[in-house]
């Protein structure tokens, strides 16, 4: 690999097919078989979901196609897309809220079909509604049951979840009366209630404020640092950027590539950014003309080949430099450029179909 | 069956905190109006008209509680996407079905209890002391429960597979069929060619028999109910729900969620 390549792995149309070398690329990691690779904590094979529409629903609208992907044990994992990716459909198909196509897939080890698989997993679902009838700590009891905790474990836990998510106050509230925020961390307490290993959460930050995505970051590097894994899907790329050991990107059904955030935008650094301030009005060089004025600072983009010309030309004006940055491509642009290639080759497909 | 019983407590939560057992107070004005009013009305008939008043409001309330909330019980969960985070828990999905129905039962075997003291309130109000053959009346309520059991089954399965409007209509409909499935055995359509005879009486025996389950008139006017058809009655309802329960799992079992 050249020093210059991308490291990610970026999928295109192969999702987790044979590459030309021999070598199977399944979830961003090239496997030689060969190779003894600890247990993933999630394994998704070729994993297909058909939804049928239409008159006698005769029609299929393909949701998910062969998805390959793995999730290892001990890693935050996030699961990036526009809406109608794929996303939620993935994360439903591993719940067995919704059965595939085709494909299989395995959590811990065991087959999503196998129940008991549920006792080590927490699943936070998207925009959550529970029975509103129930106080959150008759709802976490509730919950409790199902993994067969005893009333004092019950009780001791419940305690520690509601104080943990920030709802110890309002445990006697029914949930009725709860705020769209409160029920996401409701939501997000019974997901954790009986310390699963693998932490699966549809859209975690989606109707908090500022401070409660503050605290479910919080929750989530706390669950890592505990060694468990988490999946979850989110829209909101600088929270994936921040939490994640290695993301994934689907769009339209299809896993477009998978890696860590800072190999999917690329190492080489697009150049730098100059920022400075100028003690004088009216002075006049070069390098000015191309700097662009916010409030009283200047900030100037320019090649790295150029950077010591320009520090020398800034020195010589008087100017006070800031700061020298590299200037990287985001993770959203990475997505958004995604996203526009497929809308792109749908309206090519759409065209040519005419 | 720890998980089953979770299910059910909680279905049984939830239909006291939304006040389905509301209905008890029509029931006790509904009994108090007509012991006030048999008094003046009848003669000598006040006990029949009071247990056949009483019992067909028991049987119609429990018909509205067991359609209505029974479509829901899967519906509801279904549509509100409740029932996400529970079946992510370790719980089958046969097991979710059958606390919810168990649940409901538990309801309206509470809420059944609770109308028939009240329709012994109401007799012992229009004369007192209460007789031996009254405690004839218990029979008639235990079947009545037992016919509600069956329609709640109906009511699920429906649910698992259609929409909650469609439901109700086809537990209705399956509820009036099963009322006549006796005439439909016994009819005698001199037009009808032999095979179309059959086909019919082959559907009256798939249907729900309902009129088993109504001794209303013999109990009304103080007969007794044999033994052998409340025994018979039993089986059957136990036999007839656990099919349909089975059919509702199976049908569940593959549902896609929304």
């Amino acid at each position: 690999m050249s020093a210059g390549e991308p490291r990610f792995c970026f999928l295109g149309d192969v999702a987790g097919g044979e590459q030309a070398n021999g070598e199977r690329v399944d979830g961003g990691r090239r496997l030689s078989k060969n190779r003894s690779m600890p247990n993933p904590a999630i394994e998704i094979e070729n994993l297909s979901k058909e939804y049928p529409y239409g008159f006698l629903n005769l029609k299929k609208r393909r949701s998910l196609e062969s998805l390959n992907m793995r999730v290892e044990t001990g890693e935050v994992f996030g699961f990036l897309g526009p809406n109608g990716a794929g996303k939620s459909t993935t994360i439903k198909l591993l719940m067995r809220l919704i059965f595939p196509t085709s494909g299989t897939a395995r959590i811990l080890g065991k087959s999503i079909e196998d129940v008991s698989m549920h006792q080590e997993i927490g699943y936070l679902p998207e925009q959550p509604y529970f029975y509103d009838y129930l106080t959150a700590a008759e709802l976490l009891d509730y919950f409790a049951r199902f993994h067969g905790l005893s009333a004092a474990d019950r009780r001791e836990r419940v305690q520690r979840m509601l104080k943990k998510v920030g709802l110890e106050t309002a445990k006697k509230i029914q949930l009725r009366k709860y705020s769209k925020g409160m029920l996401q961390r409701a939501g997000l307490a019974q997901a954790i209630l009986h310390d699963p290993q693998v932490v699966v959460l549809d859209e975690p930050m989606s109707g908090l404020d500022p401070l409660g995505r503050r605290e479910v970051r919080d929750i989530i590097l706390e669950l890592k640092k505990e060694g468990r894994t988490v999946l979850f899907s989110t829209h909101i790329l600088s929270d994936a950027e921040m939490l994640c050991d290695r993301v994934g990107v689907i769009v339209g059904g299809k896993l477009r590539g998978v890696g860590t955030p800072g190999e999917m935008v690329g190492i080489q650094t697009q150049g730098l950014e100059i920022l400075f301030e100028l003690d004088g009005a009216g002075k006049k060089f070069p390098l000015l003309d191309r700097a662009t004025k916010t409030g009283e600072r200047y900030r100037v983009q320019l090649p790295e080949a150029q950077l010591y010309g320009a520090l020398d030309e800034l020195k010589s004006a008087g100017a006070r430099i800031l700061s020298v940055a590299q200037i990287k491509p985001t993770l959203e642009e990475f997505f958004m450029n995604l996203v526009d290639a497929d809308r792109a080759q749908a309206n090519a497909v759409e065209v040519s179909g005419r | 069956m720890t998980n089953v019983w979770t299910v059910a407590t909680n279905t049984f939560r939830e239909a006291v905190r939304d006040r389905v057992l509301y209905n008890l107070v029509f029931f006790a004005l509904l009994m108090m109006g007509a012991a006030i009013l048999v008094g003046q009305i009848s003669m000598g008939i006040e006990e029949s008209v009071i247990v056949s008043l009483g019992l067909t409001a028991i049987s119609v309330i429990g018909i509205f509680i067991a359609v209505f909330i029974g479509v829901g019980l899967v519906s509801k969960e279904m549509d509100k996407r409740t029932l996400y985070a529970l079946l992510a828990k370790p719980v089958e999905r046969w097991e979710f079905l059958l606390g919810k129905y168990v649940g409901l039962v538990m309801t309206l075997t509470v809420n059944t209890a609770a109308m028939a003291v009240g329709l012994y309130v109401a007799m012992w109000t229009v004369k007192h002391p209460l007789a031996k053959s009254d405690w004839f009346l218990l029979v008639a309520v235990y079947l009545i429960l037992l016919k509600l059991a069956l329609i709640v089954a109906l009511a699920m399965l429906f649910s698992c597979f259609t929409t909650p409007f469609l439901a109700i209509l086809f537990t209705l409909g399956i509820y009036i069929a099963g009322v006549f499935a006796q005439d439909l055995r016994t009819m005698q359509v001199v037009d009808l060619n032999p095979a179309t005879m059959k086909l019919l009486r082959g559907i009256s025996y798939l249907l729900p028999n309902f009129d088993n389950f109504n001794v209303m008139g013999a109990v009304a006017h103080e007969r007794g109910v044999p033994g052998r058809l409340v025994w018979q009655d039993t089986w059957y309802a136990i036999l007839y729900c656990a099919s349909v329960l089975a059919a509702a799992a199976m049908v569940f079992s593959r549902r896609n969620l929304k």
